[in-house]
């Protein structure tokens, strides 16, 4: 191990400049007080958790947990993401009275790196968890909510795509027989592999109506009318069922009038195991990497308790990127005085700061170059010398 | 609708037949395609900007996002493991990874040592094989590994087989067919969607054309 610099920090690890910083601190703000205003109420949860319980349920692959152990020998780990904390709190605390109940979170959580740089091992996600309501209504709201906040925060141009694990699951048992024989499909379509889910298809011993069923699969993406033609190939039963939720899902989102934000894509498969109805990513057109994801999951259950829940996490860094640049502007007031003069300038700075004004009080005896230093401020005075000169 | 799609292309071998594809599908590339040492190329006409990469790298600057689809080998996609889809087989380039090694040579029982470009794919390949191998990344001219006593075996790419053979290699097994695929980023394929599934169709229908 070669010796570290002392301006190094560990992999995947950044800092938060003033500038990004204050960033953040708005966006964010816009977003937290539109989950406010639907009623969500935030909680925190431990930045650590046990590897056996947290660690273990969360569908975040082992490699990229970072994990150290307590005096007990436990092995604990770094959160990894916010749901699985939620459905233990909501489990052992929340749900006693069996009511819906609705969360909001913005946390760090830590994903250690695998690869090169580009990814960071520790950002900020927010989001919310609507706990123990399993309405199509539940699901639209989550999104109509995702879609609210994204707008307030500024962001024009993006888009939801809105698939089902229910659909390709079903579809794929129906044509196959046993879900064993999916894996193969499943793991093709997980890998985005569409080359090799397709010769896969044409190997098997099919009817060509039932290959053709299975390679349309990856044609179904869309508005609307991608519903029907998902319907034209399956069966009665779970995948119908899929559709008529994604059917009644369409309405409420009509309803809301997000319509123009959203579409549906079956071939979504998630690297979240535990989502198991209704599944959508988020995607701005000019960051390479979605910036949120949500759905529908049963994760509570492996808590011990009986519920499904929705919400969806938005990563601040990505939305940040989506938003782009745009410099903020600087209206902090800077007042250099001498010693002479120090208390009338404190009485200056305290009657701007009750009318909301940001002040710098600054002795002018402390700074070298006061050229540059001014330049960091969007106005100064200066209460220098012997005697008031106003 | 008229966002501009950008492609990376991977530069050498892979180029001339991506190109010609690209014709055949009936893109109107300028002459000056062939022969420039432009890193970015733009065709307005088409509505396509072409950035010219390293094949090892194409992967790369789709899963982030910087191009929205790319022409890569199948090899770089194992050996990368991006996170991009895999839409179209293109059918070009042939080739495919194998083991080789001297003649009639058996692998050292204690450290047997695999020189290789691909360590991920060499390694996955000999842990199915049930063997613990030691990996030498190597950035070109892998033959010379097992001539100068380097390593026991090689992991390379092959598509005529001249290079090994003129060498005195032998291919002990193959692992894996190579051709070229169109890669999309995950995000590009659902914004970008329209245009994406032009591009695609397009070059299906040259693809199975071809294969008739």
């Amino acid at each position: 191990m070669s010796r570290l610099f002392m301006f190094e920090k560990p992999l995947g690890m950044r800092d938060t400049l003033p500038e990004l910083y204050e960033k953040k601190y708005r966006v964010r703000a816009h977003l937290a007080e539109t989950f406010k205003l639907w009623g969500y109420q935030f909680i925190e949860t431990p930045t650590l958790e046990y590897y056996e319980t947290v660690g273990a349920a969360s569908a975040i692959h082992d490699a990229q947990l970072f994990k150290l152990l307590d005096k007990e020998g436990h092995t604990l780990v770094l959160r990894p993401e916010m749901t699985t904390p939620i459905a233990r709190v909501a489990a052992s605390k929340l749900l006693q009275e069996d009511l819906p109940v609705r969360l909001a979170y913005s946390a760090n959580v830590f994903r250690a790196q695998q690869r090169e740089g580009g990814r960071p091992a520790e950002f900020e996600q927010i989001g919310i968890e609507c706990v123990n309501e399993n309405t199509v209504s539940c699901d639209g709201e989550v999104i109509a909510l995702l879609i609210s906040s994204l707008k307030k925060a500024g962001l024009e141009k993006f888009q939801v795509s809105i698939g089902h694990v229910g659909f390709a699951q079903e579809l794929f048992v129906q044509i196959l027989g046993t879900n064993g024989r999916a894996t193969a499909l499943r793991k093709f379509l997980y890998e985005k592999n569409y080359v090799g889910y397709r010769e896969h298809v044409q190997a098997l011993n099919l009817s060509s109506i039932d290959k053709q069923r299975l390679l349309q699969l990856l044609q179904l993406r869309g508005g609307e009318e991608v519903l029907s033609s998902a319907a034209d190939i399956i069966e009665n039963g779970q995948g119908k069922k899929a559709i008529n939720e994604l059917k009644e899902l369409w309405e409420v989102i009509k309803d809301y009038g997000y319509v123009d934000h959203v579409k549906f894509d079956f071939s979504i498969a998630s690297h979240m195991s535990y989502y198991s109805g209704i599944l959508y990513e988020v995607y701005a057109g000019n960051v390479g990497f979605p910036i949120g994801n949500g759905g529908r999951y049963s994760l509570i259950e492996k808590f011990g308790k009986n519920a499904s829940a929705a919400g969806f996490a938005v990563r601040l860094d990505m939305l940040l990127e989506a938003l782009g640049g745009g410099q903020l502007e600087n209206d902090t007031h800077c007042i250099f005085f001498s010693q002479e003069r120090r208390g009338e300038a404190f009485i200056a700075a305290r009657k701007m700061r009750e009318q909301g004004q940001k002040v710098v009080l600054q002795d002018i005896n402390g700074v070298n170059s006061l050229d540059a230093f001014t330049k960091k401020f969007a106005e100064t005075s200066f209460l220098i010398g012997g005697r008031s000169n106003e | 609708m008229g966002e501009i799609l950008t492609m990376a292309m991977p530069k050498g071998r892979i180029f001339e037949e991506a190109v010609v594809l690209l014709r055949k599908a009936g893109y109107k590339l300028p002459p000056e395609f062939d022969d420039s040492r432009k890193l970015i190329i733009d065709v307005p006409e088409e509505n396509l900007r072409f950035i010219l990469a390293k094949p090892m790298d194409v992967a790369t600057y789709v899963e982030h996002g910087v191009a929205d689809v790319g022409i890569a080998g199948k090899d770089v996609l194992l050996e990368e493991e991006r996170d991009v889809y895999e839409l179209l087989d293109l059918k070009i380039s042939h080739c495919y990874l194998a083991v080789a090694g001297l003649p009639d040579t058996k692998m050292n029982d204690v450290a047997p040592r695999v020189a290789t470009k691909y360590p991920n794919v060499a390694e996955a390949y000999f842990r199915e094989q049930g063997e613990q191998v030691e990996i030498i990344k190597l950035n070109g001219s892998i033959e010379l590994a097992p001539l100068i006593g380097l390593s026991d075996r090689i992991v390379d790419i092959v598509s005529t087989g001249r290079t090994m053979r003129e060498n005195g290699l032998v291919e002990y097994e193959r692992i894996v067919d190579v051709t070229s695929r169109l890669v999309v980023n995950p995000v590009s394929y659902r914004i970008k969607d329209v245009q994406i599934d032009e591009l695609v169709t397009r070059l299906h229908k040259v693809v199975s054309m071809g294969e008739l």
